[in-house]
């Protein structure tokens, strides 16, 4: 069950710098951690976050090992166009969530 | 002259000194007022408060049918008829004689009227359900039930409050109470107000009950932590909730 809170504005004036806040449940297992039965617990992290406006990439981030379990990414944008703005996470064990949401530029 | 004028004032500073007393009566700190401006901050904005992430977990739960029964949470309460439920929780269920806590009463409802397998203690979906239903009495005041088969438990869980324990030979109260507001550490001590269970604690990197925050200080002082169905737990939620009755529900609260 993924879960995702996303903070994003819902309209913006041309030009306008805008912030999007978002929140994701995962674990973020570092692999250094030694389990209750003395075996290292394999490594589980988001790799990478991946914000894209009407498919044009606007925000990136690689994440490593000693970021806290349900990272919270916030960045700003020049709004530029109306459209969909999609906030994609990927990682070990096949980890992939996607998320958008619209926003109306005046 | 002065000794009327002396005679009349005096009722009037007598009850705007009353006054001040009644307001400036409640000293008591929740221990979000001890966090710096950027945790409160976080647990103010819900699309920024971690432990959100598990209320909107627990609404999914909510609505999803579970066991022999085939039954939601939702096919027999409503979301609205859950508020203010967590804020005067432990209490005694109907035919049973022992108090039960918020996650307790989940269980129950769970093995009871879902007939589904029992929830372990500190698992994600037994938080997330109890999260979700704590959200719903954010800004209540703290209610505990006048029930009098209650008053025996709350005397219990005062009297393990005041008890030295462990190897630290330290009780709840040398702490909370006589030291409360000083450091410990790099850490200001809390009045330990349970106003925001279940918490997302920073240092836990999850949410956690506040059962596990007891284990927590118990382990702490080096003492012995009770079996995790003892009913000295609940004793200790009893007296905690009534100490801090009146004050600000606040769930799901971040701590650091």
């Amino acid at each position: 069950m993924t879960n995702v809170l996303i903070n994003a504005p819902k309209t913006a004036k041309k030009g306008e710098v805008v912030e999007f806040k978002t929140l994701i449940l995962h674990p973020m297992e570092t692999g250094f951690r030694a389990g209750t039965n003395g075996r290292t617990i394999p490594r589980n992290i988001i790799e990478r976050f991946v914000a894209t406006w009407n498919g044009k990439e606007i925000f990136r981030m690689e994440f490593s090992p000693a970021i806290a379990a349900n990272p919270f990414v916030s960045f700003f944008a020049v709004a530029g166009e109306s459209g969909k703005i999609t906030f994609r996470w990927t990682g070990d064990e096949g980890f992939a969530v996607e998320e958008s949401v619209t926003i109306a530029v005046a | 002259m002065g000794r009327r004028l002396a005679l009349v004032l005096l009722p009037v500073v007598f009850l705007t000194s009353f006054a001040a007393a009644q307001v400036g009566a409640d000293k008591r700190r929740s221990g979000y007022r001890d966090m710096g401006a950027a945790l409160q901050k976080m647990q103010d904005d819900d699309t920024a408060n971690p432990g959100m992430l598990f209320v909107q977990l627990g609404e999914q739960l909510w609505a999803r049918p579970a066991g022999a029964a085939n039954k939601a949470c939702a096919d027999c309460h409503t979301v609205a008829s859950m508020k203010g439920v967590a804020a005067r929780y432990p209490a005694i269920p109907k035919g049973g004689d022992r108090p039960i806590d918020l996650e307790g009463r989940i269980r129950l409802c769970r093995t009871v009227e879902q007939q589904a397998e029992p929830l372990a203690p500190e698992s994600r979906e037994l938080l997330s359900l109890a999260a979700f239903v704590a959200r719903q009495s954010r800004g209540l005041p703290v209610a505990p039930p006048d029930d009098p088969r209650l008053t025996s438990f709350r005397e219990e869980g005062a009297a393990i409050y005041q008890r030295r324990q462990g190897q630290l030979n330290l009780s709840c109260a040398i702490c909370h109470d006589d030291n409360a507001g000083k450091k410990l550490a790099g850490v200001t001590i809390p009045e330990a107000h349970p106003t925001g269970y279940p918490i997302y604690r920073l240092e836990w990197q999850a949410l956690g009950s506040l059962k596990r925050r007891l284990r927590n200080c118990l382990v702490g002082i080096r003492a012995e932590a009770y079996p995790s169905d003892a009913v000295e737990y609940v004793a200790l939620e009893i007296y905690l909730m009534d100490r801090a009755r009146g004050m600000v529900f606040e769930a799901p609260g971040v701590r650091p």
